[in-house]
């Protein structure tokens, strides 16, 4: 990381500037104003589109000592996201992406 | 069902809230090891973590400041993933909208996943509660998660400096990210924008600072819009 510290502090305040505004956005206008159905339809999307595409390149970057995608990393990534999908708990894929990484991590040492 | 009294709801939204403050805990935790190990110190990490309080918008500003991505593009994409709140910000407005300013400031502050959720369900089932049981049961579902979301912050970032570094933590955060997505996943839609975003990403990666992050988003975020107004044609016409 090469920020400086007024430029980290610069981040930290426009987060969290930013986040309060989309927050307030509509609490702070009073009343019940209705968005347009269009721009709800995108907002909806925001989050399952931004965080695997941050994700997706983590998981195929290749290992400093292979230079190859970690086949571990990408059998946890999997374990994670199935056991997500499946029982919609965030708690479970968790656990499962974890007990993938490290066992398998450990058998193939 | 008759109406509540505001003490009353704001049990009734503690109670509630119990089970979902258990989540922020390993979040928290993972931020604040994350956090040090990027290099903040603990002031500007528990600072971000209090202005801020959302975990994944706060991990993803983490993961790009370790990719020394350019600032505006960090503010940028992590602010991206805090726009659904938009959304539970409008759908909470006529609830707590007759509520003074100051109210709704802090409403506002305390709006997470888990609040949202669980005021919109409990002012469906109770239209005829009091703006003041409204605003009780909301703030009673934040207080058991706000001290968790600070401690387990805290706790992070303590412990971060005693981790060494062979650990392999550089992954979690990935994998915290997945165990999102995979329950956010519930419609073909989101399914169409996940995998939009994904291609997009990996088609434009030799794109410079960071803005195949910005265009996977803007992409997934059309297909998936795209794929449900289609869905609801097709309905519609099926019906």
């Amino acid at each position: 990381m090469s920020y400086n510290g007024f430029e980290l502090w610069l981040i930290i305040g426009l987060l969290g500037l930013g986040t309060f505004l989309v927050r307030f956005s509509f609490l702070g206008l009073i009343g019940d104003r209705d968005l347009p159905p269009w721009l709800l339809r995108h907002l909806r999307y925001t989050a399952v589109a931004i965080l695997p595409a941050m994700v997706m390149p983590l998981v195929l970057a290749p290992d400093a000592a292979t230079n190859a995608p970690d086949p571990v990393k990408i059998a946890a990534a999997t374990a994670t996201l199935a056991a997500g999908y499946i029982t919609r708990n965030v708690l479970w894929a968790m656990l499962a992406g974890v007990v993938t990484l490290y066992g398998l991590g450990f058998l193939i040492g | 069902m008759s109406p509540s009294r505001p003490r009353t709801a704001f049990w009734r939204g503690f109670r509630a809230a119990l089970p979902f403050s258990l989540m922020v805990v390993p979040f928290g935790t993972i931020f604040g090891v994350i956090a040090i190990e990027a290099g903040l110190d603990l002031l500007e990490a528990m600072s971000m973590t209090v202005l801020v309080i959302a975990g994944a918008s706060q991990l993803t500003a983490l993961q790009l400041m370790m990719d020394d991505a350019p600032l505006w593009v960090v503010v940028l994409s992590a602010l991206a993933v805090n726009l659904r709140m938009a959304m539970y910000s409008a759908a909470l407005a006529p609830h707590l909208g007759p509520a003074p300013f100051w109210t709704r400031a802090c409403a506002a502050y305390l709006l997470f996943d888990q609040t949202y959720a669980l005021s919109v369900v409990d002012y469906e089932d109770r239209p005829a509660d009091s703006t003041a049981a409204k605003v009780a049961f909301y703030f009673g579902s934040a207080t058991p998660i706000l001290p968790l979301w600070l401690i387990s912050s805290y706790a992070g970032a303590v412990l971060g400096t005693a981790i060494p570094e062979e650990f392999g933590l550089e992954f979690a955060v990935p994998i915290m990210f997945l165990a999102i997505i995979g329950p956010a996943l519930r419609t073909p839609a989101h399914i169409a924008a996940a995998f939009a975003a994904i291609a997009t990403a990996l088609a434009l990666s030799f794109l410079p600072w960071n803005l195949w992050l910005i265009a996977a988003g803007l992409v997934g975020m059309m297909v998936g819009a795209e794929v449900e107004r289609r869905t609801e044609l097709w309905k519609a016409r099926q019906a």
